[in-house]
Order: C-alpha cells, then sequence, then structure tokens
C-alpha cells in the first residue's frame, strides 16, 4: 500500500500541452505521470504563497495540497503536493521548489521506499429503504465510520488511499451521493526515522 | 543614530527601526544607497540625515535607484542597496527587481510600508508588497516586529549575496521604523533551511575529467556565473584554457570573465554572436559549460543544439541543470571553487595537452568567413563602426560600459572588447529597455576615476532618461552615448525579417533634440553625423568632466547580424543582406 499506482497518460499527439518555453521540444515525448511530493518548510508568514506561486508561475499543475504545522517549536509544517507532469518537469519542480528560501527539504512520497499516502473524505449519502441498507453495507466494507445521520441520510468518515476513496464514491453515487468533502493527500515514511 | 560602528556589535542596544536599518547598513560595509523619499520611509530618511556613514544618491524614479543598485553592484561584486517608499515607491522598484533576479545580481532592496495597524485596510500609498515582489526576488520579508528587524537585514544580505545571488527585499511598516527594538549585529548567520552548497563533489570532478580528457572538439562556454563567482573563477577560467588548449566562448553576461585579446577567445554565443563560436558549439564533442544556463538566446533550437556532445555543466543552482538541455555530468558548485577543482584534476590526470591542432584549423575556417564584417561608409556613420571607434579611442582608458537593450546592445557586445570581468553591466535575461543610464551611474558611484559609458539607443534611454538630472546632482560624469537611429532597431529588424516589412509603431517620431536636452540638464550635449568627425567628437566626449550626452546618428537601416533566427540550429546562422524567407512559420511565432 506503501506506493499507489500511477497511471502513464500519453501526451497527445507527441507534443506536451504545457511547454517549459517555446523552444522546448527535447522532452515533448515523454509521458505524464502522477508524483506526490513532501515540503518540509519553515512556518513563516507567505510559506505557502511561496509554494502555490511557483506552480502558478511556472504552468505546474496542483491536483491537491494540504498544509499543517508539524513541529511548533521548530516551527515546521509539511506541504504534501501531488503533482503530475513529464519525468523532466517533475524534477524540475522538485528542484525549483528547493530554490525557496524557506524549503527545508522535498521528499518523492511516490519513488522512496515506504512512502505512504493516505486522504480523509466526509461522504453525505441520502436515501431510504433499500439503497440506504445498501450504502451502509458497503460502507462497512470499506471501514468508513458513521459521524452523523437522520431517519433519510448518512455521513461517512473514510480514510485510505485517493483510489479507495474514489472508488466508494462512485459506488456512493447510485445509492444518494449528496456531496463529498475531501483533505487531498497526506503522506509520511514507513520505518522509524525522521523524514529526509 | 551617531554613524559610529566601531562598538561591539555583539552587544544589544536599543535603537529606533530606522536607526537600525542605517546601523545595519553600516556594520555590512555598504557605503552608498540609491533612494527616494516618501511618506512611509520618512523616518528612515531622518536617520539618514544623522549620519555620515552612508552616503545617499537621490534619484528620480525608483526604477533608477534599482537599476543603479544593479550597476553598483555588477561592477563591485558588492551587494547594492536601494531605498523606495511604501505603494508607487515599490512598484516601480518591480522592474529592476525582476532584473536582478533574472541576471543573478545580489541586491538588498529596502521599502517603506504603511503602520502595521493599517495593513490590509486600503491605506494611503498602500500596496501588498511582498505579495507583488514574490516572483521578482529571490526572497522577501514584511518586518513585524522591530526586534527582528536587524536579524532579517542581515539576513536579507546573507542571502543576497551568497549561493546564486539575487535581490532580497525587506518591508518595513512605517510603526516599526519608530518602535525601539533591539540592535544585533551581523554574527555569523547560520539560515535554518537555507544552505547553498558551493562545494564540488570529487566524483563529478573526475568524471568531469575524465569526460575532457578524451575530447577532440571541445568547447568552454561560459557564463554571468563566473563573473559572480568573483576574480578567482575568472583566473582559474583562464589557467584552465591554458592547460587544456580549449576554445572559449561566453555568453552576453559573461563577457569579460575570459580575455578578449586571448587567441582562445571565439567571441559571444547565440542569437547575435560570432559565427565561429556558434558553429562550434554546434559541432563540439564535449562542451564545459560554466556559470551558464543553457538560454534560449544561447541555444537556439533546441533539439538541434550541440547534437553530437556530451556536456559538463558547472552551476551553483541544481534547478539550472537539466532544465532546458540535459547534461552528461552536472557539477552542483560555485563556478571558482568547481574551475579550481577541475584544474587541479587536469594537472593529476591529463600529462600533456592534448593535440586539438584539426579542431582549431576548423574553427580558423569559421573564423575566416569574418561573421561581423560590414559595408562601412564614408557618409553615414555605421553604428558598428561607431562602437569600433569607441573602443578603439578608450582602450588605454579604466572603462566600464553599460548598455540598453536593443540592436545597439548587441554590437556593443560584439564590437566592444572586455580582458576583465565586472566592467560590462547589460541587462540580459528581463532584457529591461532604460537600464543602462541609471546602471551607468551606479557604476559611476563605486568608480568616481572610472570612464562609464552608457551605449544606448534612443528609444531605450527615453525610458530612464531624467536620471540624468541625477547625474548632474551627484557629480557622477557619465557619458551616454546613443546610437540614434530613430527607430527601436531590433523592432524594426523583427518587423523587417519576420513581419512583412510592416513597420508597426516602431518608429521613433518626435524624438527630443538630445543636446539640447542635456543642456538642459546641465549636462554637455554633443551631435555628430559625419564619419570623418566622430573621432573627434568621441575624443570631446571623453575629456569633458561631466556627464555628456552624445547623439551619435547612425545609419537608420542598418541590421544587426550575424544573426541564428528564431527556432533555427546554431549552424543556421544568417551572415547578413536577408530577405526573411530563411525563417519557418514555426520560428516566427518564438519571440
Amino acid at each position: 500500500m506503501g506506493r499507489s499506482t500511477r497511471s502513464r497518460i500519453p501526451a497527445k499527439d507527441g507534443v506536451r500541452d504545457d511547454p517549459a518555453s517555446a523552444y522546448d521540444m527535447t522532452h515533448a515525448d515523454e509521458g505524464v505521470e502522477q508524483r506526490t511530493l513532501a515540503c518540509i518548510v519553515d512556518n513563516e508568514p507567505g510559506v505557502l504563497a511561496r509554494v502555490v506561486g511557483l506552480f502558478a508561475a511556472r504552468g505546474y499543475n496542483i491536483e491537491s495540497l494540504t498544509v499543517a504545522e508539524i513541529d511548533r517549536n521548530a516551527h515546521q509544517s509539511r506541504i504534501t503536493i501531488v503533482t503530475s507532469g513529464t519525468n523532466h518537469v517533475l524534477e524540475q519542480i522538485e528542484q525549483q521548489l528547493l530554490r525557496l528560501v524557506p524549503v527545508a527539504r522535498v521528499i518523492d512520497v511516490t519513488n522512496s521506499t515506504g512512502g505512504i499516502e493516505r486522504e480523509l473524505a466526509l461522504v453525505k449519502v441520502a436515501g431510504v429503504g433499500e439503497k440506504r441498507v445498501e450504502s451502509l453495507r458497503i460502507s462497512e466494507i470499506f471501514r468508513a465510520h458513521v459521524i452523523d445521520t437522520t431517519n433519510e441520510s448518512f455521513i461517512f468518515e473514510l480514510t485510505g488511499a485517493s483510489q479507495k476513496i474514489d472508488q466508494f464514491v462512485e459506488l456512493m453515487r447510485p445509492l444518494g451521493l449528496v456531496e463529498v468533502s475531501r483533505t487531498g493527500v497526506l503522506s509520511i515514511q514507513r520505518g522509524k526515522d525522521k523524514a529526509g | 543614530m551617531d554613524g559610529n560602528s566601531t562598538m561591539d556589535t555583539a552587544t544589544t542596544q536599543q535603537l529606533t527601526g530606522a536607526e537600525i536599518v542605517l546601523r545595519a547598513l553600516a556594520d555590512q560595509g555598504v557605503d552608498t544607497i540609491f533612494g527616494y523619499p516618501g511618506g512611509a520611509v520618512l523616518p528612515i530618511y531622518d536617520a539618514i540625515y544623522a549620519q555620515q556613514q552612508v552616503r545617499h544618491i537621490l534619484v528620480r524614479h525608483e526604477q533608477g535607484a534599482g537599476h543603479m543598485a544593479e550597476g553598483y553592484a555588477r561592477s563591485t561584486g558588492r551587494c547594492g542597496v536601494a531605498l523606495a517608499t511604501s505603494g508607487p515607491g515599490a512598484t516601480n522598484m518591480v522592474t529592476p527587481l525582476a532584473d536582478a533576479l533574472m541576471d543573478s545580481i545580489p541586491m538588498v532592496v529596502f521599502t517603506g510600508q504603511v503602520p502595521t495597524h493599517l495593513i490590509g485596510s486600503d491605506a494611503f500609498q498602500e500596496a501588498d508588497t511582498v505579495g507583488i515582489t514574490r516572483a521578482c526576488t529571490k526572497h522577501n520579508y514584511l518586518v513585524r516586529d522591530v526586534n527582528d528587524l536587524a536579524r532579517i537585514i542581515h539576513e536579507a544580505f546573507y542571502v543576497a549575496t551568497t549561493g546564486r545571488p539575487g535581490p532580497v527585499l525587506v518591508d518595513i511598516p512605517k510603526s516599526v521604523q519608530f518602535a525601539k527594538g533591539n540592535y544585533v549585529g551581523p554574527k555569523a548567520i547560520e539560515h535554518r533551511t537555507y544552505h547553498p552548497r558551493t562545494e564540488p563533489q570529487d566524483k563529478r570532478i573526475e568524471e568531469a575529467v575524465a569526460m575532457m580528457a578524451g575530447a577532440q572538439r571541445p568547447i568552454i562556454y561560459q557564463g554571468g556565473g563566473v563573473i559572480n563567482s568573483g576574480p578567482a573563477a575568472s583566473e582559474a577560467l583562464r589557467a584552465l584554457a591554458k592547460a587544456t588548449g580549449w576554445p572559449v566562448t561566453s555568453t552576453l553576461m559573461g563577457l569579460g570573465a575570459f580575455p578578449a585579446s586571448d587567441p582562445q577567445w571565439l567571441g559571444m554565443v547565440g542569437m547575435h554572436g560570432s559565427f565561429e563560436s556558434n558553429n562550434a558549439m554546434h559541432d563540439c564533442d564535449v562542451m564545459l559549460c560554466v556559470g551558464a544556463r543553457f538560454d534560449d538566446r544561447v541555444t537556439g533550437r533546441l533539439d538541434a543544439f550541440a547534437p553530437n556532445s556530451k556536456k559538463i555543466h558547472i552551476d551553483i543552482d541544481p534547478s539550472s541543470i537539466n532544465k532546458n538541455v540535459r547534461v552528461d555530468v552536472p557539477v552542483v558548485a560555485d563556478c571558482g571553487k568547481a574551475l579550481a577543482a577541475i584544474n587541479k584534476e587536469w594537472k593529476r590526470k591529463v600529462s600533456r595537452k592534448p593535440d586539438l591542432s584539426g579542431w582549431w584549423k576548423q574553427i580558423d575556417v569559421w573564423r575566416a568567413r569574418k561573421g561581423f564584417a560590414y559595408p562601412n561608409s564614408k557618409t553615414l556613420i555605421k553604428p558598428q563602426h561607431a562602437i569600433e571607434r569607441l573602443y578603439a579611442l578608450t582602450r588605454d582608458k579604466d572603462v566600464y560600459i553599460t548598455t540598453e537593450v536593443g540592436q545597439h546592445q548587441m554590437w556593443a557586445a560584439q564590437f566592444f572588447h572586455f580582458d576583465k570581468p565586472n566592467r560590462w553591466m547589460t541587462s540580459g535575461g528581463l532584457g529591461t529597455m532604460g537600464y543602462g543610464l541609471p546602471a551607468a551611474i551606479g557604476v559611476q558611484a563605486a568608480h568616481p576615476n572610472a570612464l562609464v559609458i552608457d551605449i544606448a539607443g534612443d528609444a531605450s534611454v527615453q525610458m530612464t532618461m531624467q536620471e540624468m538630472s541625477c547625474a548632474i546632482q551627484h557629480d557622477l560624469p557619465v557619458k551616454i552615448f546613443i546610437l540614434n537611429n530613430e527607430w527601436m532597431g531590433m523592432v524594426r529588424q523583427w518587423q523587417q525579417l519576420l513581419h512583412g516589412e510592416r513597420y508597426s509603431h516602431s518608429y521613433s517620431d518626435a524624438l527630443p533634440d538630445f543636446v539640447k536636452l542635456a543642456e538642459a540638464y546641465g549636462c554637455h550635449g554633443i551631435r555628430c553625423d559625419d564619419p570623418a568627425k566622430l573621432d573627434d567628437a568621441i575624443l570631446e566626449m571623453i575629456n569633458t568632466p561631466k556627464p555628456v550626452l552624445f547623439d551619435c546618428r547612425v545609419e537608420k537601416a542598418e541590421n544587426c547580424f550575424p544573426m541564428i533566427p528564431s527556432g533555427a540550429a546554431h549552424n543556421e546562422m544568417i551572415l547578413g543582406n536577408i530577405t526573411g524567407d530563411e525563417i519557418s512559420e514555426a520560428g516566427k511565432m518564438l519571440v
């Protein structure tokens, strides 16, 4: 479970959607892949804006982003970003992040051994009768918790890899899915050592 | 503030924020700052008034202050410092910040900010300065507590000058300038997260030298990083060229790191570089890239860039490596240290100088094409001729050259030659018209007895020419040498070659009378349009001990050649007199 499956989406017509420069034609035939990066940053004002601004300015994708302080005394936060691009672009993203002064280190969670990714989702499903029973049954299979209920609805709390949540949401759709709230991906490394 | 920095800097004492700024500047060894007052920096101006250590040069527009700090930094190797007020003062500083970031110029900019309790209230002259400048600084700070101010200033200088240098902005609310707090001196800075790597890995140096030793058609492609690294890097580069016998070319930013008078010098590389350097780049089998970043103006078409070469890339910024061009041996290090290590390893590993006579023979064939040749004229001053005469007549002087951006900049790079680093100040990455005049003032402030010449175009110079007033006020006798062709020459050239000769808005209609304008500012004005009188006019400029504006009327339709058209490869260089058909439709899409 440490490494989630990655889809390799071939570039359209052999041309990358967002070439890094008008002259850049050498990496056009590379496939696009998804990658999860964790940045350990100094928790100072504006640090999130720097990271997000870098992605916006250089045209990199953000598929999900989570951020919170992880060590109050050391003023450190961990930002986990799920991004996608060709291998060349992903390498650049890592190096460009490291250029930011408050970024202490960047961990490639996808390609490191023992990288774990988890997401939490809150899923609201409304319905009565057989559909209601079915949704509850499926939630047990996914080890979701019911955190709120009315006669006509449930809210399920579910953690797991993003794909597991995607799957659960798809199964709930015909059973009366109302809305979903997700945290985005969190990451950590297996084993006794601290990250980096 | 008593301006006395002989006190023990480690002791803590209570000063106002404004006093802390001046004290920190003095402790950082800053002798000159470039600035413009305004409401949100008045306390700092009070502190400036009360001291003698730091000289303040009053500019006419904040953009000028930024470029002056850049010129100061580039010509001295030290950190440039500029000061502006909040709001418009800060937004006017954005261009020089972006310029310094692109060209890796160490600079610390101070801006005033509205008092902390008014931040976010759309107060008078409020702007989100740290937000606006985040993308055009290496790092920036908003100081919220006066007790953090001294540490932040020292940290700002540390970040600006170490690693890959760049601009750092410190935004100081007026309330913080008034508040009293602790001053701390510039002790050894140990940043929590910022640790630039400067020492090369031995393994990489060994790999590099092993690759170099087998080269048949080698080239050194060197850039501004060698100049940023300091004089020792230029010395190490010269030693390496001597030991290896390799030819050397340079980017626009790297001119002067290797002497142009050396027989191993091939001239500048890239879009308007020399025929021999571009062909040598294309045909080389081993390329040693030192402190350059494979910019699109250098590489041309990437998939045809040095197609049969192995590449070694020395850069202090890991993100520069494999960004545009994949390299075989990356060396993340300070250029000077890496070059010294390579020199040492070369001596150890390579017993005798390799025989490159075949390669040099080929290079001499390219040289014989004389790519910079142009038909001279007896009736009109050719811009190339004007630069050649300027170079010839200033050779025995202690001369520094700045430029604006455009054709004149390329002609200056082609026809003015440099034997020492830090003598050539130009806006390379950002291409900022209006850079040259204020940069020249900054250079002159650092080198009061030197001959400082801004080689300018008639369009560029008008972007910042109010700074002539600054030059007069501070007795900084810069020479502004305008190649006046009445056009935005490079725009006109591209319109001729790429846009079917539709000269849309590139003619400088209603140009001022530059001589009268010079006189209005109190400068000396010279006009020359006769090749026979050019030398005397240039000598008059050199020998006038005050700011001079030289209106050099040149051939209007001259194009800048040779040229690698957009989207073309190094060996597809055009030597002159082209029609436009040489450029592909895809190439026309590029900038």
